[in-house]
């Protein structure tokens, strides 16, 4: 939960510094603070931004435009699992529909959706270039591949 | 040709796929790792340059460049920083090979940036991953900390590993820098060419991860032995992602002229589906398409600009007979209008346009007019963006509809 005032710890704001150093322009930390952002408020609020552009010395306006553009940037609470389903050509050639499909009717929610007890957001995205394991799929940090139904319910049952 | 492209080569970027360790110093220095690098630092910049021109390495990432001539684009005596970055962003559809390079041979890659930094005068070197390869990402930044305390980086070299946040026109070089400082993915007007005015206002090289992994091979072995693996007009070898309806697919090294019958029967095992060659796809889903009697051509860039469609980035995309043309098409075109950046009025405007047009052909509700609707709209965009998204859009629309006519019409009402 995104808490009225964001703030990063003392850590944090150290890791902030040490990110806007490593660029010519401090503000090439602007995609790496967003990500160190949303781990640690869960998401990017418009409070997040006015916060992150305090850091930077941007308009608000500005973060909220590289926010937008983006598809990692969740600017709603998500779910505790991202489940990305690749719907894009080799994929789409392999069966992703029925994979998507299966995932609806598992989880009760279309893409874009989060399950009510928050922990699952399911996605349909582009191709996340894993074509060679199709059709695949993101959780959270990991590729997951060669899908089946049956491999595809192992996973979400995984899912804490 | 000056190898016979049907012999099978020595592997050289996959020589190390196969060890568990591959991606560990220890391992990499092993097999000879940062001996190129050895030999570049007693060679002057100008000779690195030359001799990756005699290599005739072309850019890897899709537009197919020679890089050497890239290199020597950077302005002579320049005072101020000059940077190099590398494109790890990989995004087009079809395209796997980066995510493999820089998981399973990291320090080919870091080494390759030691010898280019050294060839175009950079101190401080950028790797920009795609945000979703947090794996590669994890296993590229653990052997830049190995090469660190090595000792390799941070003696002339620094390098930055940046991560994206997931958009696929910053792949293409100056949505790329614009990322790289902070913005949203807008490319920019070209002239001036990031070479003279790249990211931060400083010249900068922009190379992909796997043209960057051939250089120290280029100068462990020499130039002519990396041009002679190749064809007149372009060295070496590459790696071809193949997907779609075929049995084994994977990353392939083969020689830049091996033929594309080739890649789909000998390296990947053949069609599936109803083992039926229907159309392939040879360069990534931003090339054009070509029909099963149209797969005897190498895959060089020359070879298949004369075919009429591209190199790209090597993304083989395989459909059998019984894979609808119209509905693939749909797919691809929802793709395009969801990546779109917005910026440019036709890509903006036709990309979403086209994918509705798809979008009702494929249910049915065609009418008569769209199969043209698409074809002219697509050829008056051409060429008018900023930047070569819109064009590579284009290359599907017109190409599926054109060699695939029949199948659209059968679909529309009427028609
Ligand atoms: C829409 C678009 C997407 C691109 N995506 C990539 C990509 O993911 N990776 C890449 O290396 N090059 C990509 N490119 C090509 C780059 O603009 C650039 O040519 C390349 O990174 C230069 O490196 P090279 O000369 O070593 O190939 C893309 C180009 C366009 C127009
Ligand atoms: S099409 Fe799904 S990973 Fe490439």
């Amino acid at each position: 939960m995104t808490p009225s005032r964001p703030q990063f710890t003392p850590e944090q704001q150290a890791e902030v510094r040490r990110l806007q150093g490593l660029y010519p322009d401090p503000q090439g930390a602007l995609l790496p603070v967003l990500h160190l952002a949303q781990d640690v408020f869960g998401y990017i609020s418009e409070e997040v931004e006015e916060y992150v552009a305090g850091l930077f010395g941007l308009a608000p306006a500005h973060v909220h435009e590289v926010v937008t553009f983006y598809t990692m940037y969740f600017r709603e609470p998500k779910g505790r699992h991202i489940v990305s389903v690749c719907h894009n050509l080799s994929c789409h050639l392999a069966g992703a529909p029925g994979i998507l499909d299966h995932l609806r009717r598992r989880l009760g929610i279309e893409p874009g959706g989060t399950t009510d007890d928050g922990r699952v957001t399911l996605l349909a995205v582009e191709c996340l270039c894993a074509c060679e394991m199709a059709p695949m799929l993101q959780v959270d940090d990991r590729y997951e591949g060669n899908l089946t139904p049956e491999t595809v319910d192992r996973l979400i049952d995984q899912l804490q | 040709m000056s190898q016979s492209a049907a012999e099978p080569i020595e592997p050289i970027l996959t020589r190390n796929f196969g060890r568990p360790d591959s991606h560990t110093l220890t391992a990499y220095r092993e097999t000879g790792g940062y001996t190129g690098w050895a030999k570049a630092l007693a060679l002057e910049p100008a000779a690195i340059t030359d001799a990756v021109k005699r290599s005739n390495l072309r850019g890897l990432g899709g537009a197919g460049f020679p890089t050497g001539t890239k290199w020597s684009f950077v302005p002579k005596g320049h005072a101020g920083p000059i940077y190099l970055v590398i494109n790890a962003d990989e995004g087009e559809p079809g395209t796997v090979k980066d995510r493999y390079l820089l998981e399973r041979d990291p320090h080919a890659l870091i080494e390759g940036m030691l010898i280019a930094a050294r060839a175009i005068g950079s101190r401080l070197a950028f790797v920009y991953v795609r945000g979703e390869y947090v794996a590669p990402w994890r296993r590229f930044s653990a052997a830049v900390r190995e090469a660190y305390d090595a000792g390799y980086l941070g003696r002339g070299l620094d390098v930055v590993v940046h991560r994206g946040a997931g958009a696929y026109i910053c792949g293409e070089e100056t949505g790329l820098i614009s990322s790289l400082e902070g913005r949203k993915g807008w490319p920019k007007l070209k002239p001036p060419f990031p070479a003279i005015k790249g990211a931060f206002g400083a010249p900068t090289i922009v190379n992909n991860v796997e043209t960057i992994c051939q250089v120290p091979h280029i100068v462990n072995r020499g130039p002519e032995w990396f041009a002679a693996l190749g064809t007149q007009t372009q060295g070496g070898t590459r790696l071809y992602s193949v997907s779609g309806r075929v049995r084994r697919s994977g990353v392939y090294e083969a020689s830049v002229g091996v033929t594309l019958r080739q890649l789909i029967y000998e390296h990947a095992g053949g069609v599936t589906g109803n083992g039926r060659l229907k159309a392939v796809v040879p360069g990534g889903a931003s090339a054009a398409i070509l029909r099963a009697d149209e797969i005897d051509v190498t895959m060089d860039v020359d070879g298949l600009r004369n075919a009429g469609t591209m190199a790209g980035s090597a993304g083989v995309i395989v459909m059998d007979e019984t894979v609808s043309i119209p509905d693939a098409l749909r797919v691809v075109a929802r793709f395009y209008a969801h990546e779109s950046c917005g910026q440019c009025t036709p890509c903006r405007e036709t990309t979403g346009w086209i994918y509705r047009m798809t979008e009702r052909i494929v249910e049915g509700r065609g009418r008569k007019e769209d199969l043209d609707t698409i074809l002219d709209v697509a050829r008056r965009g051409t060429g008018t963006t900023i930047c070569a998204f819109y064009d590579g859009a284009v290359g599907p629309y017109i190409s599926y509809i054109e060699k695939f006519r029949a199948e659209f019409e059968a679909l529309i009402p009427h028609a």
